[in-house]
């Protein structure tokens, strides 16, 4: 598997990309170029130098520290957008799976459906007018559009696994649908959680640079790659690096993140592998 | 040929002359012009509402008062040509102008101006400045050019009064659609508003005075920086009264097809504080607060240098203005040494909730910064107007703000104990009745120092500068007023250059 792996481009690719900007993170918090608490407006819009590799931005931070520390809030509210989304999407879909045809089965999927039939942006914004804008209501709201992703899939899966004859055996064993799910329906949509759940995390940080980029992301002073854009809009003809590099840092992670989830799904699943080469 | 035939050749040739000049018309200055503006008037009434957008698009094109601001601020004769002031100074006699009509054909006169007045002062008004109509006990009408105002103690400041955009005179026959269909005397008419987009207005064939140069004049509303910097790049509007991001200016000022004007506001711009919610209800937190604040590195950060550092409520052009920006000198030692002395040696956090525009939402990042340095943290939170208007400045839930206050000469605000920031001395109230009731020039500018050394030394609010006056236009029009010392985008004087 290790080997598989390794030959696979776009999981290294997409591997090494993420934990390029997770490593980014991660560092920044015991260390960055230059404290992003401290303005100086002397040093405002500084082209790319050896002091400030990717410039400054308009009140002079260094916009590459801008950019480590905010990967950590990208990151930041899209794991956690993932974790509601899985932490209730999956029981619901085992739930409703475990029950198909049931009352139950019709109100979870159908109460999806009214979910996800809102655009995720509208939710956000709905959520923010209501309890105002800050960095948990993003990720709340993200993550409640995530629910339904994942209830469905987990649910199709599950449909299919429980006419599987070891499910059958676990039946007349007498075990309840509650065992079953966790014991021998979970352990088997795994591996298309993970692939989901990566791109989910993929989306998440668009999506929160999209809240961010309108204001209803993290608010000022953390720093977010979203309002970074916002930030540089009217100055992109004065000073294009401020809006260039964190851009950039949007487009890699989200771009890193979708080939590690193509290669993993490649990796799990030895059929779409073997049509694909 | 008998005289009606020759008078019809010669017309019948005017009309030749006419079309043939009309075809070679590209050599000829253009008569309409486009005007952006970054808010929308809520409606169109400027007696019934506080938002200067109103004024922005109607004051002196479509409403005239008997008095008006030129564009220095000075006031000048309005509708009234004249006044006669009695030895008291306690009665009013104006003389109105001859043959004014409204946009609707209707007579201007006297009766007008006390429906006017009337309106303005009567209990029920809902005239968002009814204070400048406090003093008035009486309005009289001597005859229908003739119109007398009694004050129940002389005021100083009753013609500066008279032409703010609330005191313009209005009629009673189209008052009941005045919010949709304003109808003054100007020399402008209101021809069509698409809400959401733009007004219309054109030329007034009937004007009493000086008729516009202009035929015709459309005010467009963009709210958003990028379109507004896009808007003018491309000339789809010939000027922006207010141009919302100053750090774009010097790439119009490069460029010749583009004039760039700097002008001065009535706009001081301040760190508002919430004067009854503690800590800022001790005086040693606030003066704290304004030592903490770094004033040139706000004005750079926010407004790319556009500004004018002040120490108090008032305007640096007025010839009454005292520099107190010394009380308040940028020291970070002697703000945390005083926060110390107050009771917060480790600071405190307050909320900091933040308007729209640029100096507001980035004063308020690096305001944010300043004051961390010191100790104190502050929440940010960044509203759009409708929301700022109903939690601060009426709700009053708010710790710091920042805001312009853009009305001429409002120093008085502070005498209001019920105004959002609610600062309560009776010491400056006191200042302020004296000032009312002085004529004499050199007692009133004593008084308004005076007022002006109060709130600065009560350290009321952070005062951070005076807002300068931002406007770009294509280099051909001439005309716009540079500076702003009322809320207003006269186009009465504007024209288009060969």
């Amino acid at each position: 598997m290790i080997r598989a792996a390794l030959t696979n481009r776009s999981l290294v690719i997409g591997l090494a990309l993420s934990l390029i900007f997770v490593g980014a993170a991660l560092v920044s918090f015991v260390w960055v170029p230059q404290d992003v608490a401290t303005l100086d407006i002397a040093n405002k819009m500084k082209t790319p130098s050896a002091a400030h590799p990717l410039g400054t931005d308009h009140f002079g931070r260094d916009i590459l520290s801008m950019i480590m520390v905010g990967a950590r809030t990208s990151i930041a509210v899209a794991v956690v957008a993932v974790v509601i989304g899985m932490g209730l999407g999956v029981p619901l879909g085992l739930a409703a799976a475990a029950r198909r045809g049931s009352l139950l089965d019709e109100v979870i999927m159908r109460g999806n459906d009214l979910v996800f039939a809102f655009p995720s942006l509208l939710i956000a914004i709905m959520i923010t007018a209501v309890f105002g804008p800050s960095a948990l209501n993003a990720i709340i709201a993200i993550g409640i559009f995530n629910i339904p992703v994942f209830a469905r899939l987990t649910r199709g899966a599950a449909l299919s696994l429980w006419t599987r004859d070891y499910v059958l055996a676990a039946r007349v064993a007498g075990k309840g649908a509650v065992r079953i799910s966790a014991e021998h329906i979970l352990p088997n949509v795994t591996n298309l959680l993970i692939v989901q759940g990566t791109i989910q995390f993929s989306l998440g940080i668009l999506a929160e640079a999209a809240l961010s980029y309108v204001g209803l992301g993290a608010q000022p002073p953390v720093p977010s790659w979203g309002r970074m854009l916002a930030d540089s809009q009217t100055m992109i003809s004065l000073a294009p690096h401020m809006a260039i590099f964190p851009g950039m840092a949007i487009l890699l992670t989200v771009l890193g993140l979708n080939l590690m989830g193509d290669g993993l799904r490649d990796l799990f699943d030895p059929r779409i592998r073997r049509d694909r080469r | 040929m008998t005289y009606l035939n020759f008078t019809r050749g010669m017309v019948s040739a005017l009309a030749l002359v006419a079309a043939m000049t009309g075809t070679v018309g590209m050599a000829q200055a253009k008569t309409d012009i486009v005007v952006g503006m970054q808010l929308e008037p809520p409606h169109l009434d400027p007696t019934s509402a506080a938002a200067g957008a109103i004024d922005s698009v109607l004051y002196a094109n479509v409403f005239e008062g008997l008095t008006r601001f030129g564009p220095d601020g000075s006031v000048n004769p309005g509708l009234a040509a004249s006044w006669d002031i009695s030895a008291d100074g306690t009665v009013y006699t104006f003389k109105l102008h001859d043959g004014v009509t409204f946009h609707d054909g209707t007579t201007m006169d006297a009766e007008d101006v006390k429906f006017s007045l009337d309106r303005a002062r009567a209990e029920d008004s809902v005239n968002a400045q009814k204070g400048l109509f406090a003093g008035i006990t009486d309005v009289t009408v001597i005859d229908p050019l003739t119109v007398q105002v009694t004050l129940g103690a002389p005021n100083g400041s009753f013609l500066f009064n008279m032409a703010w955009g609330d005191a313009v005179i209005v009629a009673p026959e189209s008052i009941e659609n005045i919010k949709t269909n304003p109808v003054g005397t100007g020399a402008f008419k209101f021809d069509n508003w698409v809400q959401g987009d733009r007004i219309d207005i054109v030329k007034n064939p009937d004007y009493w005075g000086e008729p516009a140069k202009l035929d015709r004049a459309t005010f467009k509303f963009i709210s958003d920086p990028t379109a507004a910097f896009a808007a003018v790049m491309a000339e789809d509007v010939h000027a922006f009264a207010g141009f919302p991001a100053p750090e774009n200016l010097p790439q119009f000022d490069a460029d010749p097809r583009f004039q760039v004007l700097i002008g001065s506001t009535e706009g001081e711009t301040i760190l508002s504080t919430n004067n009854k919610q503690a800590p800022f209800d001790n005086i040693k937190v606030r003066e704290a607060l304004a030592h903490a604040i770094d004033r040139q590195a706000i004005i750079d950060g926010a407004m790319f240098g556009y500004g004018t550092p002040i120490g108090t409520h008032f305007a640096p052009h007025n010839p009454d203005y005292v520099d107190l920006t010394g009380n308040s000198a940028y020291d970070p030692e002697k703000a945390k040494a005083l926060l110390a002395e107050a009771g917060f040696p480790d600071g405190f956090t307050t909320t900091l909730k933040l308007p729209p525009p640029s100096y507001a939402r980035r004063g308020g990042e690096i305001i944010a910064a300043q004051l961390r340095a010191v100790g104190i943290e502050t929440e940010i939170s960044n509203l759009e107007w409708a929301q700022w208007l109903e939690q601060v400045f009426t709700g009053k839930d708010f710790g710091l703000t920042i805001v312009s206050h853009t009305e001429p000469m409002d120093i008085g605000i502070y005498a209001n104990p019920d105004y959002y920031f609610q600062y309560d001395s009776a010491e400056f109230q006191k200042i302020m009745t004296d000032l009312t009731a002085a004529t004499d020039p050199a007692a009133r500018s004593a008084l308004l120092k005076q007022a002006q050394e109060k709130i600065s030394l009560d350290y009321v609010n952070g005062y951070l500068f005076q807002l300068a006056a931002l406007s770009v236009a294509n280099a051909k029009v001439m005309g716009l007023w540079k500076n702003a010392p009322t809320q207003a985008t006269d186009l009465t004087a504007v024209y288009w250059a060969d």
